[in-house]
């Protein structure tokens, strides 16, 4: 230090002094206070991590696709990678903290990607936004880790009020999930999902009913498949039913309620019958059927299982088997043809008839053989003559011949006679084989040789008998001429006969005169003319008075 | 021979005027009576504020990474990018050039930075002598690359300004992109509290 630089240098002011430097670690401190809060947050909301399969990853993106539920983020896909063995894709998904409670088994997830069905088309907002995965929870509480995505958005998602129901059917038809199920017309449900039952025997079809409608289903309710087009023709023309065009294409199932039956509101789950259009939904029921075998001697081209079984016109049951037989003594093929009959549909009549069913039964067949003794037979009968199709009559048949009926065989067996048309035909054929007897070769031989003859004949009519018939034709046509020539105008005896007539009108004009004068002067007869001229001389003689 | 600093001479200089004033004990930090600038040897503190402020950046650094600094939403498709993903779909996508850039201004440089401020302070608290004036050449280096570690917070900002079309397309700043901007403040802040004359310091013979 040199003191002598300290007398030029300046004295430096005093002031009160700064804060002090250890705020500065303040800094620091808030910094890591935003950190951990961040880290903290994001740990907090992390949520549990899922895996669920999928068969492709179309429109998934590991890091960016979300998992949405009622279209809220609940997470996204972190990871997708193949399956060890290569069948499908594993989507990791990382979902937050408060969707921690869709990692229960009963969650269902699926892709949603804009999808252009028979039913419209949905996830359009997806096509620019790319796919995410929807969510839907279920009921069940068993905490899962693994979930197998659906193919398919499910139809009914949970929470929806209504109702599901499950129909039976044999059938499927063309049904599909998301299938439209009407009532009066409206859409008021879908089909949610079908399986065939454990036994392979029957389809059970689940559809759901949205609130309030399915208050509409009850008990009695009868569902009918409204699927594609249901053209009828029939005595009162030609009808085309359908649902909605929408069912035509992707079909549907109707429902109704008879309204002499309604009844109390079916309770979730209730099942019903699916029938196949509505006509059979809403017939009565049919009751028990009864088997009765058919025995044909004729061939039956144009009978098939299905075919109605019709007693005097009215709708009584319908084929259901066909076999053929051989009759060893006969040596013939009948056929037999199995029925089923259903006494219910007889109606209101059934009262005054013994009872089918139970006890009665014995009286029931007596009752059947009195009627086969009366006429009873079954007839194989075309139904529509176009196509050829038969059907099966019950009817009574006039002058029947006697057959035994055998009231102790199972199944009963009924009597048979060919029908009225069989009969036509067959008169028919022994028409046409008696003209094919004919000897239509030989009455040809002869007529060939008549005309032969014929032909002989005229060729000598032709020769001398016409040269003499053509010389007579020519003298009578001269004779004609002459005649003609004799009559004509200036022909001298035309002449004469003028001149003759005129001397004829002159006598009758002094004829005339004559006979005025006497009439006038009859005495000039007796005494001439007084100083009149005389008459004259040419007149005849007029008789005296 | 090393010629003799301002403190053997017993003097003080102002920063501001240039003021050369009497040095005595306890004048550090008083105002120079001509301008009024506080009147100081080195910067006080420093070491302490300087490591304060680059432990901060280091902290704010971290989110700044893991948030996403940029929302887009183009067509309804929504996404976050932070920094390393955003790297990572323009390298992914052929655009090689500018994932390099976006990388070393948003990665590189900080990294270096932090590096280089903790490798400044530590040798200059240890007094070290060893290359002092590529020391120097360092920290001037850092000061002008602190000017353009805002480079990502311009180019959001930049974006949010430009792509705004509701429904269309809208880019939105995200959280990261604040932590970002205020770790660059503070690694800059970090770097104007170290007083390079330190890297000298150690030169006491």
């Amino acid at each position: 230090m040199n003191p002598q630089h300290s007398e030029d240098a300046a004295e430096p002011l005093i002031t009160s002094p700064r804060w002090p430097a250890a705020l500065v670690w303040l800094v620091p401190l808030l910094a890591a206070l935003l950190g951990a809060s961040i880290l903290l947050q994001s740990w907090l909301s992390t949520g549990p991590e899922i895996s669920i399969e999928f068969r492709t990853a179309n429109g998934l993106e590991a890091g960016k696709t979300p998992v949405k539920y009622k279209d809220v983020t609940v997470g996204t896909v972190s990871d997708i990678s193949l399956s060890e063995d290569g069948s499908h894709v594993i989507a990791r998904v990382a979902l937050i903290k408060n969707a921690a409670s869709l990692a229960f088994d009963g969650t269902r997830f699926w892709v949603v990607r804009p999808r252009v069905g028979a039913n419209g088309v949905s996830g359009i907002d997806t096509l620019l936004s790319g796919a995410y995965i929807g969510v839907d929870k279920g009921i069940a509480t068993k905490p899962a880790r693994h979930f197998i995505g659906l193919e398919q958005p499910p139809v009914v998602l949970g929470g929806m009020p209504g109702k599901s129901f499950v129909l039976h059917t044999d059938d499927l038809g063309s049904l599909d999930i998301g299938s439209p199920v009407y009532y009066r017309r409206i859409a008021v449900g879908r089909v949610a999902a079908y399986h065939l039952a454990p036994d392979g025997k029957d389809v059970r079809v689940q559809i759901f009913i949205d609130a309030p409608y399915d208050r509409s289903v009850s008990r009695n309710t009868r569902f009918w498949n409204a699927s594609g087009l249901d053209v009828s023709v029939n005595a009162d023309g030609f009808k085309l039913k359908t649902q909605s065009l929408s069912t035509i294409v992707a079909g549907g199932v109707a429902f109704a309620t008879p309204d002499y039956a309604p009844g109390e509101a079916a309770a979730e789950n209730a099942e019903f019958e699916l029938s196949r259009d509505q006509e059979s939904a809403m017939a009565a029921p049919d009751g028990p059927a009864h088997f009765i075998q058919l025995r044909f001697t004729q061939a039956l081209r144009g009978l098939s299982i299905g075919a109605p079984v019709k007693f005097l016109g009215m709708d009584l049951g319908r084929v259901v088997s066909m076999d053929l037989d051989y009759d060893t003594s006969r040596r013939r093929f009948p056929t037999i043809v199995g029925i089923l009959v259903y006494p219910q549909r007889l109606g209101q009549v059934r009262k005054k008839l013994p009872d089918f069913e139970g006890q009665a039964q014995q009286q029931a067949v007596a009752f059947l053989r009195s009627m086969v003794a009366q006429g009873l037979r079954a007839q194989a009968r075309s139904g529509n003559l176009l196509t050829g199709q038969l059907y099966i009559s019950l009817e009574f048949v006039a002058n029947a011949a006697p057959v035994s009926f055998d009231a102790d065989a199972r199944p009963l067996v009924l009597p048979t006679v060919e029908s009225s048309l069989d009969s036509l035909q067959d008169q028919l054929a022994s028409v046409v084989s008696k003209l094919d007897r004919l000897p239509i070769e030989s009455i040809g031989h002869h007529l060939d040789s008549t005309l032969l003859n014929l032909d002989q004949t005229l060729v000598q009519f032709n020769g001398p008998l016409l040269g003499e018939t053509t010389r007579t034709l020519q003298q009578a046509q001269r004779t004609l001429s002459s005649a003609q020539a004799m009559f004509s105008e200036d022909a001298p005896m035309q002449q004469e006969i003028g001149q003759t007539l005129q001397d004829a009108q002159r006598s009758f004009r002094s004829l005339r005169a004559l006979s005025e004068l006497l009439s006038r002067q009859p005495e000039s007869l007796l005494r001439g003319l007084p100083a009149a001229p005389p008459a004259s001389p040419h007149a005849p003689e007029a008789p005296t008075p | 021979m090393r010629p003799p600093r301002a403190a053997e001479l017993g003097l003080i200089a102002c920063h501001c005027c240039d003021l050369v004033c009497e040095y005595h004990p306890g004048c550090e930090g008083r105002p120079c009576p001509r301008c009024g600038s506080r009147l100081q040897r080195r910067r006080p503190d420093a070491q302490a504020r300087a490591w304060a402020l680059l432990i901060a950046g280091v902290l704010l650094y971290i989110p700044a990474n893991l948030l996403p600094i940029v929302s887009s939403s183009l067509l309804g498709k929504d996404d976050n990018s932070t920094i390393l993903s955003s790297i990572l779909d323009f390298w992914n996508g052929g655009s090689w050039g500018i994932a390099l850039l976006v990388f070393g201004a948003s990665v590189v440089v900080p990294c270096v930075k932090f590096l280089a401020l903790a490798f400044l302070l530590l040798s200059s608290r240890r007094g070290s002598t060893w290359a002092g004036v590529q020391r120097t050449h360092l920290y001037r280096l850092l000061e002008l690359f602190g000017y353009w570690s805002m480079l990502d917070v311009m180019v959001v900002a930049m974006l949010a300004a430009a792509v705004n079309f509701p429904a269309l397309g809208e880019i939105e700043p995200a959280p990261g992109v604040l932590f970002f901007g205020a770790m660059v403040i503070v690694t800059m802040l970090s770097t104007m509290s170290f007083d390079p004359r330190s890297i000298w310091d150690g030169d006491q013979t």
